[in-house]
């Protein structure tokens, strides 16, 4: 009886392990079927002309398509837009997070620190699509008009949260002997922190902001109301202006252009997967 | 610099954070305030009509209030099953191996890939599988959704639990073991207990993450504006029918929609608050 009892416990037991083990396996199983999707159904599609031309009209697409040729163009708009405003999204948010987040480790016991770090949470919490009507409401309403520079605020407001959070967090880890180090060599606060803490830290930093990068890159809702989107090369920041994501959507919502859907998602993903190793590189080596 | 002036600026710096959210707060509110003025507060959270004639303009958000809802708990039901074998696997059965280091860059990258492309390997490979099953004809709704969203909240909900499995002290559960319990009885009357409001509190911080999910869902959910009446359903979320309508909209239809991504703000911010809150009194225990 009593050796019944324990077969049955050591029983469950493994039965539990098993179960852990299968589920956690499955939970690769999207992964796989994500990546394996985009990269078959995309490879071919990239060429030497998918990154240097704009998306085609759609009276042209279906021209090709009528004579069973490619889907002439690419998606060179999205891409310079995408790096336009992600360009002038970062050269803000970097400064403004990086000194937000120096504030939130050197003075962590104010009250009014703990609200700025409540706040960040709150705005690292809002959905996009609600940043993206509220900059739709502050630039694109003032402004009578869609342009790159409303989605590079609508960007900015995103990445900053994700900045500050990871500026504060690697300060915080610093051994405190390195501030005291500094400040015993004579240097005031602002030299230290410029001179000692900051590049101590540059490893996670820089991570971070590579990592805030690759969150907002793929984000199409906000840009949708502030960008709009535009099938035209252009460099002009008062215009609407086209972003990879918001090209994919295109070409999802248009029957004619879907054969140029799994080239811009796999070109997009191949980013966020190279900015990703990036970080963990500079992960592993710098700190 | 000397100090003072540093400190000042750091303090410059740092008011952009009440800016910011100040004016996202007045921005929303202002905007929203001709809806509710027009219908009621009350009423239009509470009225499930949604029409645009002209003259008869008819504006509730009873019907995406549902949609969020039950998409949010069913993503929830499903991510479960999931997320909690992975907090374990890597928080308590294999912790500090190589495979688990491995299966936790999986589920980091999963958290990577934008919604816009898990919205559409939904439409392509999910909902021609639902199709398949017969589970519903048009193969998009609120099931297909929330499957979707289910996996995307895995990484949320799984990497937090993993964290406070691995934060139970050993000496408890070196106690139960040598009392004789099985691994699988150290973890449920030791690390669960234990763990328990950890765990529960990633889980709140995942239902943020889903109720304000836009690309997946508005691909997926079918978008219509009627009351959604069973899971396989077709219907609109708080975040799609804004994406959705947002950009062709105008005068009162505008500020119904902006009035809803107010109550979607709202709803994300409480649930969030609550998360961080229940984290932080979960990591002083």
């Amino acid at each position: 009886m009593e050796t019944f009892k324990l077969k049955k416990r050591l029983a469950k037991d493994k039965l539990m392990l098993w179960g852990v083990c299968l589920f956690a396996t499955l939970t690769a199983v999207p992964l796989v079927a994500i990546l394996g999707e985009v990269f078959l159904r995309g490879y071919d599609q990239l060429s030497w002309s998918f990154f240097t031309e704009p998306t085609p009209t759609a009276y042209k697409a279906m021209k090709a398509i009528e004579a069973g040729e490619p889907i002439p163009g690419g998606i060179a708009n999205g891409i310079v837009g995408t790096m336009l405003m992600l360009g002038m999204a970062t050269i803000v948010a970097v400064p403004i997070g990086i000194l937000c987040g120096v504030y939130l480790a050197e003075n962590s016991k104010s009250r009014f620190a703990q609200i700025v770090s409540y706040l960040t949470d709150l705005l690292q919490g809002t959905p996009s699509v609600i940043i993206g009507i509220v900059i739709y409401i502050w630039v694109v309403v003032p402004m009578k008009g869609y342009s790159a520079i409303a989605g590079s605020v609508a960007l900015f407001v995103m990445m900053l949260p994700l900045i500050i959070r990871s500026t504060e967090e690697t300060l915080k880890i610093l051994p405190a002997s390195l501030k005291e180090a500094g400040l015993a060599l004579g240097g005031n606060e602002a030299r230290v922190m410029l001179r000692v803490q900051l590049p101590a830290a540059f490893g996670g930093v820089f991570t971070g902001v590579l990592l805030a990068i690759s969150r907002v890159i793929g984000e199409t809702a906000p840009l949708m109301f502030t960008a709009l989107g535009c099938s035209l090369i252009r460099w002009s920041i008062d215009k609407p202006i086209s972003a990879v994501p918001l090209l994919i959507w295109e070409f999802f919502n248009d029957p004619n252009l879907q054969d140029l859907i799994w080239g811009a998602s796999l070109f997009l993903l191949l980013f966020i997967l190279m900015l990703n190793i990036l970080a963990k590189y500079i992960k592993g080596t710098l700190y | 610099m000397n100090d003072k002036l540093y400190k000042v600026l750091l303090f410059i710096v740092a008011l952009i954070m009440p800016i910011v959210c100040g004016g996202v707060v007045y921005a929303l509110v202002t905007d929203a305030y001709d809806a509710f003025e027009h219908f009621g507060f009350f009423r239009f959270l509470t009225s499930s009509e949604w029409s645009y004639t002209e003259g008869a303009e008819q504006y509730g958000a009873l019907p995406f209030i549902t949609g969020t809802l039950m998409t949010t708990l069913l993503a929830l039901v499903f991510c479960i099953p999931f997320s909690l074998p992975v907090a374990l696997f890597v928080g308590e059965y294999f912790r500090d191996s190589r495979i688990a280091a491995v299966l936790s860059t999986v589920v980091d990258l999963l958290a990577g890939i934008p919604s816009i492309i898990y919205g559409l390997w939904g439409f392509y490979t999910l909902r021609p599988i639902i199709m398949a099953l017969n589970i519903s004809p048009q193969g998009s709704g609120i099931l297909t959704a929330s499957l979707v969203l289910a996996i995307m909240i895995i990484p949320y909900a799984s990497s937090l639990s993993a964290e406070f499995i691995k934060m139970v002290p050993n000496d408890l559960k070196e106690g139960a073991y040598s009392l004789g319990a099985t691994r699988l009885e150290v973890v449920r009357n030791v690390v669960f207990p234990v763990a328990g409001s950890g765990i529960f509190s990633s889980y709140v911080l995942a239902i943020g993450r889903a109720l304000g999910e836009t690309m997946t869902v508005t691909m997926l959910i079918g978008n219509t504006n009627d009351m959604p009446n069973s899971i396989t359903a077709t219907g609109n979320s708080m975040a799609s029918i804004i994406a959705n309508q947002f950009g062709e909209a105008d005068g009162l239809r505008l500020s119904s929609l902006i009035a809803i991504g107010l109550i979607l703000f709202l709803i994300t911010a409480i649930i969030n608050m609550v998360g961080k809150i229940m984290i932080k009194r979960a990591r002083i225990a």
